[in-house]
């Protein structure tokens, strides 16, 4: 839909990104992402933010971000390691690069003892770089996906990274991304971006950890990581977002996979004002598989949106899907879950499923799994439930002794550790399930059973 | 009474139908359970190590493989594995009186001498066990103190285990009219 005829953003608000583009072209004195820039902020300028007229934004209501002049260029606030020490995958062997508010922070990470055939930089670096070629590989994940935000991200990325793996290397040592968000005197937005590659036969395990440091911030992260996955190699992308309360997150994950490669995606939501995940993934050669895994686990006035969309584009390509929430409060969460399955594409076998727990009676989930199917010989399946808890499970606990409230929160915890259960990586399962018991109450009663 | 209160007072129920509770970890549920009726006797919590040696030995009792011990509750038990694992709670909770619910409907013969032998082995003179049965069979493993038959929520006639035998050969329609008639 042409959002053009209805744009919501106050003029005033185009006006000052456009300045604020002015500016950062001004600053750079190297950019090989001149062309690129200019066409996106274009882009942007004519259609400004979708309104929930567009039917991917029709349940998330992006005013809050699209009334806000952020600055897109303050320098990152100085954070130290004390801050940040707790927040760190301390029992994770792992190359780790810590950005604050969008930008890398090199004394901060540990990017050291990288393997031969590894390559991780940060975007700002390769951005610098004299003819580093950044500007062809940039965008081709993303072609397919653009909207507003993305437009943003390109118009005004400064960060990021850039992460290249060889063919056949495989790495045990995981990529983690942890990106802090520190409050500002003016509300700020980062763009970062992260390009992945892998080569021929290669593997590795990306963790992309957004964390508020405080619950002041009003900033906006709004990020874009593109990946591509040459024939048979294999990623495990854990993508987690706990932003401060009035924070503000939008990111899209773009993935184009080749022949029998596997990516594997833990999307985890669960904190922050506004959260809008966009993973798109494109099966475009034989045996590719993609398996997404999600949990969001929200209250208050909190809003998460989950959009996933997968390209079936050849015969014999494979997806999963498994997506659970768990909503509290005034909480919303919203689930839409597109398997579009095109018309060479025979012997797809896709499935999807959906499930939401809502924890009080003003919590609300609007969720969509949508299947197109343009092949005949596939096998395709889709399932959707919201539901509260089982009473008679409750009742069944409690007969053994269990009070109510540590009865209720287990039983919170045992339909959230589904999708915990299938993380691999234990420093992560762990954390994430200490995390899910952190948000209960009874949190050291229910403890106990895990 | 809250149920909770209840299985802390030292009542305990197995179900006819145990629940399957995905993400809910056998042991540790049994091990909550146990603890929480403890303390409110005002007892000291058992360690993991005094846990398990109960867990053992109460295992034996009705045979329980180890291996579902550490599974979901109930999860892809079979019927009769189910209502194992309700006796194999009991002999661990130790309760005070015990409502055992259908516990021999869907069962085989081997499951039902299994917990039948678990309930008899429990029995003592601290400990009462009221169970609910539309058949003898159970009675024939389990050697009852008294029978009692309920009809529309009242004990309509009261004996000892020849009423039951009793029961099995005319069936229930001469006790309601004898009911009626009184």
């Amino acid at each position: 839909m042409n959002a053009a005829v209805d744009n919501p953003t106050e003029p005033g608000v185009i006006e000052h990104y456009q300045s604020e583009y002015a500016r950062l072209i001004g600053e750079l004195s190297h950019d090989p992402l001149r062309d690129e820039r200019k066409a996106a902020l274009e882009r942007f300028a004519a259609t400004g933010l979708p309104t929930r007229k567009v039917e991917a934004w029709k349940y998330t209501d992006v005013r809050p971000i699209a009334k806000r002049s952020f600055d897109n260029l303050q320098p990152a606030p100085a954070v130290d390691d004390e801050q940040i020490k707790e927040l760190r995958f301390g029992n994770l062997d792992c190359h780790e690069l810590i950005f604050i508010n969008g930008r890398f922070n090199a004394e901060l990470s540990r990017l050291d003892e990288l393997a031969s055939g590894i390559r991780v930089r940060s975007m700002a670096a390769a951005l610098a770089e004299q003819s580093s070629g950044i500007e062809d590989r940039l965008g081709r994940c993303l072609k397919e996906n653009l909207h507003a935000f993305t437009d943003l991200n390109t118009a005004f990325m400064q960060d990021g990274a850039v992460i290249e793996i060889d063919h056949g290397v495989n790495t045990d040592k995981p990529i983690v991304l942890l990106y802090l968000d520190s409050a500002t005197e003016v509300p700020t937005a980062s763009h970062p971006r992260t390009l992945v590659t892998l080569g021929q036969g290669a593997g590795a395990t990306l963790v992309e950890s957004f964390i508020g440091l405080d619950d002041t911030s009003e900033n906006l992260t709004n990020n874009v990581t593109e990946i591509e996955l040459a024939d048979n190699s294999r990623l495990d992308h854990y993508k987690i977002v706990q932003g401060g309360l009035k924070g503000f997150h939008v990111g899209s994950i773009n993935v184009r996979q080749g022949r029998d490669s596997h990516y594997e995606s833990h999307s985890l939501a669960l904190s922050g004002n506004l959260t809008r995940t966009d993973i798109n993934t494109r099966l475009e050669a034989e045996g590719a598989t993609a398996i997404l895994n999600g949990l969001y686990m929200i209250g208050g006035r909190q809003h998460v949106d989950h959009h996933t969309r997968i390209d079936h584009l050849v015969p014999h390509t494979n997806s999963e899907e498994n997506y659970r929430g768990v909503l509290d409060d005034n909480a919303r969460a919203v689930f839409n879950g597109k398997v579009y399955v095109h018309r060479d594409a025979q012997k797809t076998d896709a499935q999807q499923s959906n499930a939401n727990l809502l924890l009080s009676k003003t919590a609300e989930v609007d969720t969509k799994p949508e299947l197109e199917i343009y092949a005949d010989d596939v096998k395709c399946s889709h399932g959707a439930t919201v539901g509260q808890l089982d009473e008679t499970a409750l009742f069944y606990l409690r007969s053994r002794a269990i009070d109510e409230a540590t009865a209720r929160s287990l039983l919170t915890f045992a339909f959230a550790s589904e999708v915990i259960g299938r993380i691999r990586l234990k420093p992560i399962r762990e954390r994430l399930e200490h995390i899910v018991l952190g948000k209960l109450p009874q949190t050291k009663q229910i403890g106990e059973f895990v | 009474m809250a149920p909770e209160e209840r299985a802390c007072a030292g009542l305990f129920l197995a179900f006819q139908y145990p629940v399957e509770i995905p993400g809910v970890n056998n042991i540790y549920l049994l091990k909550a359970a146990l603890n929480a009726i403890r303390k409110s006797r005002g007892e000291d919590p058992l360690d993991a190590v005094e846990f398990m040696k109960l867990v053992r030995e109460r295992m034996k009792l009705v045979k329980m493989n180890e291996d579902l011990m550490n599974r979901a509750v109930n999860e892809g038990f079979s019927g009769g594995e189910k209502k194992r694992n309700e006796i194999f709670q009991m002999a661990v909770l130790e309760p005070k009186l015990a409502i055992l619910d259908e516990t021999d409907s869907g069962l085989d013969i081997d499951a039902l001498k299994i917990v039948a032998e678990g309930v008899n082995s429990m029995r003592s003179s601290e400990r009462s066990f009221i169970l609910v049965t539309h058949y003898q069979r159970l009675l024939d493993y389990i050697k009852p103190d008294h029978v009692h038959v309920l009809a529309d929520g009242k004990i309509i006639k009261s004996g000892d285990e020849n009423l039951a035998r009793e029961l099995e050969e005319r069936g229930y329609d001469w006790v309601k009219k004898e009911a009626a008639a009184a």
